[in-house]
């Protein structure tokens, strides 16, 4: 291995994966994104829910985004609520005024499923 | 990539001896076709043959009756790869109206729209009204059923149908059957018929001869695909096994916006392009959504599908073709 190589595996290596990472991770955040208090807020990617289960006290308002391309739902499995459908960068927000579990679905592709635990 | 549509080309390329079409010949039509691919059902059995323009047109003057089949036409989509989806329409209905025969009839296989919005739909009417086959048949999709159940798709497209809007009608002896797999689908699940559709196709199809021609359309794969990704219907083997007893079943659907061709028994499955944006091949992103091409090579991977039927041989043909002709160089570059 010549010098240059091992700086390349010593040194540059770590620093592109960081900054690999640093711009894999980075949606731009705005500040819908950056939950209040009382609120949380739930991403559409890919057609994922992320974080697909999440769990918040009593009274919180929840927020879904929708970043695909293409339209989406959510939809409560049990019928406790329903969004329109939410286009692109289109948000639905929902209260969660009593404690439980909320399985919910995009109704258009329900395979992507997710939960809201409200304690 | 190109060795899943190799394998493709070798699983549908049993005999060319009799087509006087050396495997040469037929990937030299392949190139220009981009994507076409001709097979018929004689008997129940599959045969292949190569697809080229003369081919082509030898197929559809002996055919006794031609319809086509557009799907997805996603009307009010406009993102990257396609910010017009009402010109690719457009070009795809020009390629109708030039065929050598006109078609008799024209299937639309679901997601008329991208919201189900009524400017959507009336725009897809304007450019329809251009076809030169009058009669279209269609089913929803999961597109045009958004935001009110489907009750503005059943006005508008679906008049006199059953259920959610399925329905059957006959054509010089072939029986065709509309599906809608897409209405009140199930949190985890796939796409869905439903008892209700089941027990009418059961019943549909009750009494018919088993040597009668069956066509099933639906906007979903009536097969299983890829179940990550959601592509198939839940309940399809049900509704498959009222068609077995019968000779030539061909099932044409939309959705997953790409040809995939599978051949089971008697019973042929074939998915059609869409008009609007090509979507990625199962597994290879991390989601179903559109596909960013190239503006050069949009238009490879956007088609429609044409279906030759010839009553002699109880034999229908599938042929796909792109909305660009291109040349073989574009068409290599595209997909082989």
């Amino acid at each position: 291995m010549t010098k240059k190589n091992v700086w390349i595996a010593s040194v540059a290596t770590p620093i592109m994966i960081v900054a690999l990472l640093l711009f894999a991770g980075s949606r731009k955040l705005t500040a819908a994104d950056i939950p209040a208090p009382g609120s949380a807020a739930v991403q559409i990617d890919n057609f994922v829910f992320g974080p697909q289960a999440i769990t918040v006290p009593t009274g919180t308002t929840v927020t879904w985004t929708n970043h695909d391309d293409i339209p989406h739902t959510v939809v409560s499995t049990d019928g406790v609520f329903k969004s329109k459908v939410r286009d692109t960068d289109e948000k639905f927000s929902f209260t969660f005024d009593k404690p439980g579990t909320y399985a919910y679905y995009c109704s258009i592709h329900p395979k992507m499923t997710g939960k809201v635990v409200v304690q | 990539m190109p060795h899943k549509k190799q394998d493709l080309i070798d699983q549908n390329l049993q005999d060319l001896n009799d087509d006087g079409v050396d495997r040469r010949g037929f990937l030299k039509c392949m190139a220009w076709a981009g994507t076409g691919l001709v097979w018929t059902m004689s008997g129940g059995v599959p045969v292949s043959r190569a697809f080229a323009k003369s081919v082509d047109k030898t197929a559809v003057k002996g055919a006794d009756f031609t319809f086509v089949q557009i799907s997805d036409s996603h009307i009010g989509f406009n993102k990257p790869a396609n910010p017009d989806v009402t010109a690719t329409l457009q070009t795809a209905i020009n390629k109708i109206n030039a065929m050598p025969q006109k078609p008799d009839f024209i299937i639309h296989t679901g997601d008329l729209s991208q919201l189900s919005k009524p400017s959507e739909f009336d725009t897809l009417d304007q450019v329809l009204k251009g076809a030169s086959a009058k009669q279209i048949y269609f089913v929803p999709g999961e597109h045009d059923m958004l935001s009110d159940n489907g009750e503005q798709f059943l006005q508008r497209y679906g008049k006199g149908t059953k259920g959610t809007g399925w329905y059957s009608f006959d054509q010089k002896g072939v029986h065709f059957v509309g599906l809608v797999n897409v209405a009140n689908l199930k949190a985890g699940g796939m796409g869905s018929l439903g008892h209700e559709q089941l027990e009418w196709l059961e019943d549909d199809l009750r009494g018919r001869s088993a040597s009668t021609p069956i066509v099933l359309f639906a906007h979903i794969p009536l097969w299983t695909i890829y179940p990550e990704w959601g592509w198939g219907t839940d309940d399809s083997a049900q509704a498959l096994s009222y068609v077995k007893r019968f000779g030539s079943v061909t099932v044409l659907n939309g959705h997953i916006h790409q040809i995939m061709q599978k051949v089971e028994g008697k019973v042929s499955f074939h998915t059609a392009m869409s008009t609007a944006f090509p979507q990625p091949a199962p597994g290879t992103a991390p989601s179903a959504g559109p596909m960013k091409v190239p503006a050069d090579q949009l238009q490879q991977m956007l088609g429609i599908t044409d279906v030759n039927y010839l009553v002699s041989g109880r034999s229908l043909a599938v042929v796909d073709s792109p909305l660009g002709a291109g040349s073989p160089a574009t068409a290599n570059a595209g997909g082989m």
